[in-house]
């Protein structure tokens, strides 16, 4: 349902901080895919998910969403296709906005915005009961301005909003990297409850590779821009830490896995 | 007691121009506060809504569409502004810096259409034409009073902006402002709604430079000059003073419109004690750094950290 074309992306191109980030990416994602992404640090992870978002042009190839050339598409329009969740939990959500208004943006996303009313009373309910699910007690102070909320519980909302109107693609970018380790636990699998729901096709980064094991159903490695290492089913099931690391060694030329990776 | 006097006398005037720039803080209110840009534009719009509705007035056209025409321009001005920030990638101040210069031209030019020759001054008497709000009046007990009108006006004006802003599009106007990256990722386009942001404050703006020029009877090229500042002030004020009780958006907007009047006030008063005209502006720029200093210093100087004490909770 995705499919990434040979895609490149080249930073500050012409200076002495040029950074290659996209070197002809390829990537085919079926229709309920979970597909975990993990590297180092500058291997292209994120960038390979906002180019996928829109959030630049690419320098070069092809992104399709459902057979859809998407290359030239804006990231507002994209967003009728893709639901997001970023690292930083202040990014995901606008902070002077009650939670109920910031559901209600979302549940708009991919729909023309016009002067019918920003947020219905039938809409509250909804977002009443939906937010119970979270079992956070958002329900309880929905008109509450999001920038009161912990990290954990913005990206527990933002994991709502870009689920809300179900999306064909959902991007998880790091979503947990910036919470406690027992929030990100739960965040995690509050976001693993939602995949398998709706049966959405995701790309996830993470930086934990027991992580990138337990979850999804296809894991993905990207190493200087390009996809290195691509399991999925069984084989990815029967995957260890050690497993990975090796693997690593392997692509990076005996190069040292990095710290962040290590200590994961 | 004569000081006392001549100072009541001059409130209701001064009540006056704080309605009508409040209409201007209310447009500075949603670039400054909603989206979060600081559009300079404002200091040319102010004086073009004030040439357009002279113009128009002393070429024949009926006050309340001389207004509209002039809101209408204003609508413009602030599109110009918008669409060299997001089409044109200018940095959003700029962006209103090179907008109000050229808007010198324009105006001088907009004056000096059939009037005979650019002119920078451009009288309009409330004796030949039926002008909706005029100085002459404010202290009369009567319907035709300009603070009848100007309450009218801003009451209206706040709500229907809050009307528009609860709407869906209003919404997107707002998490525009709040967070860029989420508003794109929900489907918004950002940058649409910038230069519709922009355009519904010029509007106001130029509303207000509309109204400004029937109250004291003339449009001058220099009727905008520093008008940000202005705007600026009432609309701090009315936060300092407001922010803790007015919580809803319609009375934020009002906090602003008081906020103006309780800067015409203290500037009368200043006045009334022997400040020289010419002095004002300074004043006003002194008065508007203050306000945005103390809750900077506040939160950087006098900030206690918070201090660990020891005890069995903290061991």
């Amino acid at each position: 349902m995705l499919e990434i074309k040979n895609v490149y992306k080249t930073f500050n191109a012409g200076t002495v901080n040029e950074k290659v980030a996209l070197n002809g990416v390829d990537l085919k994602l079926e229709d309920g895919d979970f597909v975990t992404v993990i590297g180092g640090n500058g291997a292209g992870k994120s960038t390979m998910l906002n180019a996928v978002a829109g959030v630049w042009p690419v320098d070069m190839g092809k992104i399709l969403i459902d057979g859809q050339d998407v290359t030239r598409l804006s990231e507002h329009k994209r967003a009728r296709y893709i639901g997001r969740v970023f690292q930083d939990p202040m990014m995901g959500t606008a902070a002077t906005m009650g939670i109920d208004e910031n559901l209600a943006l979302a549940a708009r996303r991919g729909t023309s915005r016009t002067l019918r009313t920003g947020i219905t009373k039938k809409e509250h309910e909804e977002y009443h009961e939906l937010l119970k699910t979270l079992d956070l007690g958002l329900e309880d102070r929905m008109t509450s301005k999001v920038g009161l909320l912990s990290g954990g519980q913005r990206q527990a909302v933002t994991l709502l909003m870009a689920t809300l109107k179900k999306p064909r693609l959902l991007l998880l970018d790091e979503h947990t990297a910036a919470l406690d380790p027992k929030t990100a636990a739960k965040v995690l699998a509050l976001s693993d409850k939602i995949v398998h729901e709706h049966n959405l096709t995701t790309l996830m980064i993470t930086h934990n590779m027991k992580d990138a094991i337990r979850y999804g159903n296809r894991l993905i490695m990207m190493y200087e821009g390009r996809v290195v290492y691509d399991v999925r089913g069984e084989e990815k099931a029967a995957l260890h830490v050690s497993d990975l690391l090796q693997r690593f060694e392997q692509v990076s030329d005996g190069g040292f896995a990095n710290d962040r990776m290590l200590l994961s | 007691m004569e000081f006392f006097t001549s100072l009541l006398n001059s409130m209701p005037g001064a009540v006056a121009q704080g309605l009508i720039w409040g209409i201007m803080a209310i447009g500075v209110y949603i670039t400054y506060r909603v989206l979060d840009i600081a559009d300079l534009t404002v200091d040319g719009s102010l004086g073009t809504g004030g040439a357009v509705c002279v113009v128009l007035v002393l070429n024949g056209v009926p006050v309340p569409l001389a207004l509209l025409a002039a809101a209408l321009a204003g609508m413009l001005a602030g599109m110009v502004t918008g669409l060299f920030h997001t089409a044109c990638g200018i940095p959003a101040i700029l962006a209103g810096i090179l907008t109000q210069l050229a808007l010198y031209s324009v105006n001088l030019r907009i004056m000096g259409t059939g009037t005979g020759g650019g002119k920078a001054n451009l009288p309009v008497s409330v004796d030949k034409y039926n002008l909706l709000v005029s100085a002459r009046y404010v202290r009369e007990a009567a319907l035709s009073n300009p603070l009848v009108v100007l309450v009218i006006f801003c009451v209206v004006l706040v709500a229907l902006l809050y009307w528009f802003f609860g709407t869906e599009l209003g919404c997107s106007l707002r998490a525009t402002g709040a967070n860029q990256n989420m508003a794109r990722a929900q489907g918004i386009n950002t940058s649409f709604a910038k230069v519709l942001g922009l355009m519904i404050s010029n509007g106001l703006v130029a509303l207000c430079g509309g109204l400004l020029a029937q109250y004291q009877g003339f449009s001058d090229i220099n009727m905008g000059r520093g008008a940000i500042v202005i705007g600026l002030a009432a609309v701090i004020i009315g936060e300092v003073i407001f922010s803790r009780i007015f919580r809803n958006f319609a009375l934020k907007l009002t906090a602003s419109i008081i906020g103006a009047i309780i800067y015409y006030m203290v500037m009368t008063f200043v006045l009334r004690l022997g400040l020289s005209t010419d002095d004002l502006k300074l004043l006003t720029a002194l008065v508007v750094a203050i306000f945005l200093t103390v809750p900077y210093w506040k939160s950087r100087y006098f900030t206690k950290p918070a201090v660990r004490k020891g005890g069995k909770n903290n061991a």
